[in-house]
């Protein structure tokens, strides 16, 4: 199999001056190219200490980080446009960092612009567009430098929750279609199971794997769309079950 | 060219007529009066409180030996234009402030730039950047001045002196300020720190910045009046001086007032500048 990325027994503490937190311990996972796969847990379990480690942000204390691509994106919860480039420039930022802002790359992304709706926002401010466009401007971005591996930081949970849906449909659609291997982090369950293939439950801190789902839907994959899928009766299964692995309501 | 052709045409298709409505066009005069209405109001505050004052000396309700009147500042301005020498102190006093200031901004930056770069060297500097920031600066002055040279340079320096620490206190506080996940995301992009420093620190503090360089203008001019005070032959703050010592208050007013008109300028020079540069 080929496999973008592995975490081998990874443990990761972090140090204040008062106390040490273990937030991951002999954590162990590995994703294939071209899958999506949400991890899902209760809010402080390490969720996002896993996608930093990914990122090469942060070092695990013990065990083992294995990213087989040096091209990485990250999505956070806030768009993070800079609001001094109009939305044109922002989508260049990754090239222009990587110096490949070439005439083919950027041509790329004014592709991806009118693909997203965004081409006739380009020279808009990123203060002049609605959450909704500002997130696909981060998107664009994101993939600009066309990423092996996406790391999404609960990306939709900064939006209303009507453009969450059709955001989280449309980003859904995109990463199916271009096989980008995705990693999401969230703790919306029915958005888990609808744009992945796999969704990994996290327990309570110090994370550990808790569940695994092989997420599969009664349709072809090129005409799998999040929207269709909230639609089936195996969404509702999944749901449940991953919800009562939550158990939010005892707590 | 083509491109840019289509461009035009395209954002004119975008922006379509509007019609607007009767109570759209009231509220849109009602904004236009009261604004027209603060205008003239702040025009007539001025020229009320000069015509009192001429009243009052005329009238001899003051005492126009300490403070003189509007007429006789008007006419040594008048005389100080047609000889030349206000044009002379002027122009010294400007070079001053302004070679002050953009040696008290630009290293004020850079240290704030040497901060943010070296984590340790702020936090072994920081005390020391407290007490500065606190000290009242025109108390070194007189320092200055007998170290660096009782002329231009000396009163450059001393300008320089009263805005640098607090230039590179408030943009190193906006330099840390930036948000986090900002310059994560340009880490993910695998940017260097010069990256870092040049696609965020800077540009996301150019508003910071430019306020900054808003307040130092007349901080600068602080230091040259103070700097010519102690030691010059000419300069604005030469002829005030001058003016109280031979008890002229005309003069002195007539600087005060030029002063007035000219740090005012150059403050709304700053101020269109920043119109210019921070379009977001």
């Amino acid at each position: 199999m080929d496999y973008v990325c592995e975490l081998k027994n990874i443990s990761k503490r972090f140090h204040t001056i008062n106390n040490e937190t273990l937030a991951i311990e002999d954590l162990s996972f590995k994703v294939e190219r071209g899958e999506i796969v949400s991890i899902v847990g209760p809010s402080g379990s390490g969720k996002s200490t896993v996608l930093s480690l990914l990122a090469g942000l942060e070092k695990p204390s013990e065990g083992e980080v294995i990213v087989n691509t040096k091209s990485i994106g990250f999505m956070f919860q806030k768009d993070q446009l800079y609001e001094w480039r109009n939305i044109y420039k922002n989508c260049i930022l990754g090239l222009e960092i990587q110096k490949k802002d070439t005439k083919e790359n950027i041509d790329k992304v004014i592709d991806k612009l009118k693909n997203y709706g965004l081409y006739n926002f380009r020279n808009y401010y990123p203060r002049q567009l609605s959450g909704g466009m500002r997130q696909r401007a981060a998107l664009v971005r994101t993939l600009a430098v066309e990423p092996e591996l996406l790391l999404l930081d609960e990306p939709f949970s900064a939006l209303d929750y009507q453009t969450r849906l059709s955001v989280g449909n449309d980003v859904g659609e995109i990463l199916r279609k271009e096989k980008i291997t995705t990693v999401l982090v969230t703790h919306d369950i029915p958005e888990a199971v609808s744009i992945s293939d796999r969704v990994i439950v996290f327990t309570e801190r110090p994370a550990r794997i808790k569940k695994e789902y092989i997420i599969e839907f009664n349709m072809p994959d090129e005409k799998r769309t999040p929207m269709k899928c909230r639609n089936t009766s195996e969404f509702g299964e999944y749901f449940r079950e991953i919800w009562r692995d939550l158990d939010v309501i005892e707590k | 060219m083509l491109l840019k052709n289509k461009l035009q045409r395209e954002q004119k298709k975008e922006s379509k007529e509007i019609t607007i409505s009767k109570e759209h066009e009231a509220y849109l005069r009602s904004i236009i009066r009261e604004k027209r209405f603060i205008k003239i109001a702040q025009i007539l505050l001025l020229v009320l409180f000069i015509v009192l004052w001429e009243y009052a000396a005329r009238k001899r309700l003051i005492d126009t030996f300490l403070t003189s009147s509007p007429s006789a500042i008007f006419k040594l301005i008048k005389q100080f234009i047609s000889d030349g020498s206000l044009y002379n102190h002027l122009l010294v006093s400007t070079q001053e402030t302004i070679a002050g200031f953009f040696v008290g901004t630009i290293f004020g930056i850079l240290v704030a730039i040497l901060l943010w770069w070296s984590e340790k060297i702020a936090k072994i500097l920081d005390p020391y950047m407290v007490i500065l920031n606190s000290l009242p600066k025109t108390a070194l002055a007189p320092i200055i001045i007998l170290w660096v040279g009782m002329g231009f340079t000396g009163i450059i320096v001393t300008a320089a002196s009263i805005s640098v620490i607090v230039t590179t206190m408030t943009i190193y506080t906006g330099f840390m300020n930036v948000e986090h996940d900002k310059i994560i995301l340009l880490k993910t992009f695998g940017a260097t720190k010069f990256q870092i420093l040049n696609k965020v620190i800077i540009p996301a503090n150019f508003p910071n910045i430019m306020s900054v360089v808003k307040v130092n203008i007349g901080l600068s001019w602080i230091g040259v009046i103070v700097g010519e005070f102690l030691v010059s032959k000419a300069g604005i703050g030469y002829l005030i001086l001058y003016g109280s010592q031979t008890f002229k208050l005309d003069l002195v007013m007539m600087g005060v007032i030029v002063l007035a008109i000219i740090a005012g300028l150059m403050y709304f020079i700053a101020a269109w500048i920043e119109k210019k540069v921070v379009k977001y």
